[in-house]
């Protein structure tokens, strides 16, 4: 037997481990394709009801006596008027044949308490409404929401009996009507679940990213262009190279106690500001974008330095004009991972307070705000039912900020990328 | 370069002193389980009057006392959350610290229950029952004065008219207040049915405590976590497991958990307001007198947390389950908490 023979005949040998290993491999991609399918279809069906919100139809008498100020008040003294009193009656006028005291607060109490602060902010905007009639939608209170949008009609048991008639009669004379609900994305958080929104932490978020992508790309680009090509090799050196890469695994707790100890009780910035926060993800995520920043530079061929040294370029201009423009797709990868990591961290916001109930949208960077992931949290650990739909739409929310993250990276590289 | 550094370190600097000189916004700070109550006045209070609404952070009870108790001065919160009352030794540091005049309020009662699936039947345990398949130790069968390490496997060998099930218990970590409660009021409830470890606590004050709150560590007893809605999905999944959280997510979960009885009284608004439900805990909040004329709208802000309208027998926070004081003692609380008496230990 000669040599070809010989490796002929272990070729379908060698050919069915290669078919094996890839579908091997295949397989590996389908199991967690299906993983992530899964934990989406989940997500998204349980975050279907956040995104819409049932409203009520009322008859409203802007009656002066009810409200109990003068018939010719305006602005300010219309602003502590009884406006629960002119809704109750307004509900009321739909069903008159509710007379007890304890069924006549069970009747408003399908309303959203929210339905008060429209009317007030309706009146003083429209001070000629005052002794006018006026048909207006109002929020239907989580309970009602919840129980339009159950199949399982039979096991609700935060409505009485009584309350589940009414809601039914609404629905025939046609009072009741769902929205898409814009709420979710215009308001900040609130505990009533018609009334809370993701637009603070969102904002929040972004003020926090902001501040983290000032401070660490400069300062971790800076870093790594000085460690890579003017560093002299010494033991000085290596040891500031052994401790950033220790860095990037250290807990990340442990930055939010430090931004407590030295950003907050040291230098007095104030406690649950998106300044603070940013401080801190800056320290957490400088490790990750020196890293992958120096990878990317030591990757720009030593020809194309020696070529710039060669026609006289000083080490400067090499660095600044020919080798950093090559080494940009990979520092932004780096510097976009970094920050999607950033943007998922809530441990160490923990101890800087923006773990928080912030209903306001915050205006600056020293305002109290939260972040979306901490929303998240604090949807997920309320009792109220609502909350788990509004948990899952948080959630989407926060994904597709990633995703759009993440292609920004794709699109920075695509067009940075030059191949030699 | 050296312009630059000292142009940004004046900017942080003026930046920094812009901020101390005033803060807007009522910071408070405590219990989780007072979270709840405490957001939703907060809320209503930014909405119906011109003060910002306040910023509440969840730290625990512990946790919130100790910022409180760091001082005065507007970078430290102004109101603190308890869901049990402050301990002489938190009153002390306060008073060391500078946190002279501290005025308690009382905002009503939390019941904590031990509920299991609707599927399952509903159990009927007496704190006795909830000390022998929870404690550590417990003591012999044979009623001699001796504690051996936990044998119970099943609800029967505790009690032989509960099923034949696995004790399988899930409930809050060490360091929720909710535990705490529970085996204050639980498990020492039960402790103190045997005469002669209730004789211990005259003696040996530590080794009774340990006896009466040390929770098994051999897996009957799971810790699950702060998140009482994953408990009761864990429930709803698991009818044979019984799960221990606070009374207002069994009654925003009605139709998916029970609540069992205890000592005969089931865990329901009117049984828990009347103390006739056992495991219930009272709920404070805490004020900073010094910061009354520094932050505006706190005087503002106890006003609306103690008025008839958040707290009374049909006030708001009653649907998101807070169980209310009786109306003498609201009162009671109300004239204080409004005229700002300071609170002595």
């Amino acid at each position: 037997m000669n040599n070809t023979e010989l490796i002929k005949k272990g070729l379908p040998k060698r050919y069915r481990r290669e078919k094996r290993f890839r579908l091997y491999g295949m397989m590996a991609v389908m199991v967690g394709f299906i993983f992530l399918l899964i934990l989406l279809t989940d997500i998204i069906s349980k975050s279907l009801p956040a995104f819409s919100q049932h409203w009520i139809q009322l008859e409203v008498q802007f009656d002066p006596d009810v409200l109990g100020v003068a018939a010719d008040a305006e602005g300010k003294a219309l602003r502590h008027a009884n406006y629960r009193a002119i809704l109750k009656r307004a509900i009321r006028a739909e069903f008159p044949d509710v007379s007890k005291r304890r069924d006549k607060s069970k009747l408003a109490a399908l309303i959203s308490s929210s339905a008060e602060y429209e009317l007030r902010d309706m009146l003083i905007e429209q001070p000629y409404l005052l002794g006018k009639a006026k048909t207006v939608w109002v929020r239907a209170d989580d309970d009602l929401d919840t129980y339009y949008k159950t199949a399982d009609k039979a096991n609700a048991v935060r409505l009485t009996e009584k309350q589940i008639a009414w809601a039914d009669r609404l629905q025939e004379n046609n009072l009741i009507e769902s929205r898409f609900n814009s709420t979710l994305f215009s308001d900040g958080d609130s505990r009533e679940p018609e009334q809370a929104g993701i637009r603070g932490a969102l904002v929040g978020s972004l003020y926090t990213l902001l501040v983290t992508l000032l401070l660490s790309f400069p300062l971790g680009v800076s870093t790594a262009v000085y460690l890579e090509e003017f560093a002299p090799k010494n033991r000085w050196v290596d040891l500031i190279e052994v401790n950033i890469n220790n860095l990037a695994a250290v807990p990340s707790i442990v930055f939010g106690l430090l931004g407590l100890a030295v950003f907050i009780n040291y230098f007095g910035l104030p406690r649950s500001a998106p300044l603070v926060g940013g401080l801190v993800l800056t320290l957490m995520t400088l490790p990750t974008i020196i890293i992958a920043s120096r990878s990317a530079i030591k990757a720009v061929p030593p020809s194309i330095r020696q070529a710039a040294l060669g026609i006289g370029a000083s080490k400067t201009q090499t660095v600044f004009q020919h080798v950093l423009p090559l080494a940009m797709p990979g520092i932004l990868t780096g510097t976009i991972i970094g920050l999607a990591q950033a943007l998922g961290e809530t441990a160490p916001l923990l101890m800087i307070g923006m773990v928080a109930f912030i209903v306001d949208i915050p205006q600056g960077f020293v305002d109290s705000a939260t972040v979306l992931p901490v929303q998240i949290y604090l949807w997920a650990d309320s009792p109220e039912r609502a909350f788990v739909a509004k948990t899952s739409a948080a959630i989407l929310v926060l994904l597709i900020f990633l995703v759009v993250m993440n292609g920004l990276a794709v699109f920075l590289r695509k067009k940075f990328e030059r191949s030699w | 370069m050296k312009k630059l550094i000292i142009s940004i370190s004046l900017m942080l600097s003026f930046s920094t002193t812009g901020i101390a000189a005033g803060r807007d916004t009522i910071s408070i700070v405590g219990s989780s389980t007072v979270y709840p109550f405490a957001t939703v006045v907060a809320e209503r209070f930014g909405k119906s009057t011109s003060f910002k609404t306040p910023k509440i952070e969840s730290t625990g009870s512990g946790g919130g006392v100790k910022l409180f108790c760091a001082g005065i001065g507007i970078d430290s919160p102004d109101i603190t959350n308890a869901s049990r009352r402050i301990k002489e030794s938190e009153f002390n540091t306060c008073q060391k610290n500078g946190v002279k005049d501290i005025v308690e309020v009382l905002i009503g009662y939390d019941g904590i229950v031990i509920a299991n699936a609707k599927s399952a039947p509903r159990l009927q345990l007496t704190r006795k029952d909830i000390f022998l398949a929870l404690a550590k130790e417990v003591p012999a069968a044979d009623g001699s004065e001796k504690l051996i390490p936990n044998p119970y496997k099943t609800w029967k060998d505790v009690n032989p008219a509960l099923p034949a099930d696995r004790i399988e218990v899930l409930g809050p970590p060490p360091t929720s207040g909710t535990r705490d409660a529970f085996s204050e009021l639980a498990l020492e409830g039960g402790c103190q049915s045997f005469e002669w470890i209730k004789a211990i606590k005259s003696s040996d004050k530590q080794r009774y405590k340990s006896i009466c709150h040390s929770i098994r560590e051999d897996g009957a007893y799971i810790e699950a976590g702060e998140n009482d809605n994953l408990i009761v999905q864990k429930l709803e999944a698991n009818p044979k497991a019984l799960g221990v959280f606070g009374f207002s997510f069994l009654d925003q979960n009605g139709d998916k958990v029970q609540g069992s009885l205890v000592d005969g009284a089931e865990p329901e608004f009117e049984t828990i307001a009347s103390g006739e439900y056992p495991v219930s805990r009272p709920l404070y909040f805490y004020v900073k007198k010094a910061h009354l004329d520094k932050v505006p709208g706190i005087a503002e802000y106890v006003q609306s947390f103690t008025s008839e309208n958040a707290v009374g027998d049909d006030g708001y926070l009653l649907d998101k389950g807070l169980i209310p004081l009786d109306e003498a003692k609201r009162n009671h609380v109300r004239a204080a908490a409004n005229s700002m008496q300071p609170m002595t230990m």
